[in-house]
């Protein structure tokens, strides 16, 4: 099973936004066995939808290589139950980026319906105390943005596409090599 | 210039958001790990909610010289030497580490702030 808490990216502004969408199914085995008998998407698991959004929208600035985690949750408000059935769409904006860390504010509706408010915090993990830590082997890395479409709608504050960062490129040419 | 009134308000509103406390455990008396349970990861977001609240930048060394701390010149056996408090005094004037410098541990370092420091920290930045 992979950790995908959002399908796909449908609207990606580098340094500024990104809309992503989930379709909560009754075949997500986090429906259907958080609560047996009364099938509901946990809320944990949309505030992950929304630190995996977030989370890229900060790396995307540094190419991928941020090594951005989750650090605390700030606010999760929820409203309704999302149901199987629901498309969740999950709006995060960059609120602002301090050395220590990032923030972000972000959203979730279902059609017009506002679900959550959610605002998360990341850090990064610096060289002085993560030596060689690698959160994600870069080809497979690439290959999950690749997934999560974020390269097909991603663009520069200019208009013009994001480019798949060389690192990436390379490592996904050394996977297929071996 | 923001009178200390509403310096303190101002902070305080910035704590109990932060850190989840209650409006009457924000006295200026508080310190910020043992009285309010700050953990590290706490403080970046009260130094993202005091830089938004006062349109103010907060370099992290001004409020966490860990450069100081972890400085082999400036610390022996576990403690700030005086040359490590003078350091700390003259990069924080505005903490009072009366308190700390009769044992200064550095393990005891991180409870050192108060609600009153941050506030005359913020003070000195919006002057």
């Amino acid at each position: 099973m992979r950790w995908f808490w959002v399908d796909r990216f449908t609207e990606f502004i580098s340094g500024q936004r990104a809309t992503a969408v989930k379709s909560v199914s009754l075949a997500d085995e986090v429906t259907d066995d958080y609560s047996p008998g009364r099938p509901y998407y946990p809320s944990s698991m949309i505030v992950e939808g929304m630190a995996q959004a977030g989370g890229l929208l900060i790396d995307q600035l540094s190419d991928f290589s941020g090594r951005v985690v989750l650090a605390k949750i700030q606010k999760s408000e929820f409203f309704f139950e999302a149901l199987p059935g629901d498309l969740l769409t999950f709006n995060v904006e960059l609120d602002d980026i301090l050395d220590m860390g990032s923030f972000v504010k972000g959203t979730v509706h279902r059609g017009d319906e506002l679900q959550a408010n959610i605002d998360l915090m990341f850090a990064r993990l610096t060289d002085e105390r993560f030596v060689n830590v690698q959160l994600f082997e870069p080809a497979e890395f690439c290959r999950m943005i690749r997934l999560l479409k974020l390269f097909d709608v991603g663009v520069n504050q200019d208009g013009t596409p994001i480019s798949i960062p060389e690192h990436m490129l390379e490592a996904e040419k050394a996977w297929l090599l071996t | 210039m923001p009178t200390d009134t509403e310096v303190f308000d101002k902070v305080k509103e910035a704590l109990i958001d932060a850190l989840g406390v209650d409006d009457d455990e924000v006295t200026a008396e508080a310190t910020m790990v043992g009285d309010l349970g700050a953990e590290s990861i706490d403080f970046l977001d009260i130094v993202f909610k005091l830089e938004k609240a006062f349109g103010i930048s907060i370099p992290r060394e001004e409020l966490f010289p860990d450069d100081i701390l972890t400085n082999a010149e400036f610390v022996n056996d576990g403690k700030v030497t005086d040359a490590g408090l003078a350091k700390l005094k003259d990069r924080m004037p505005f903490a009072d580490l009366t308190r700390f410098e009769k044992n200064p541990l550095v393990q005891d370092f991180g409870n050192l702030l108060t609600v009153k420091d941050l506030c005359n920290y913020v003070g000195t930045k919006v002057a």
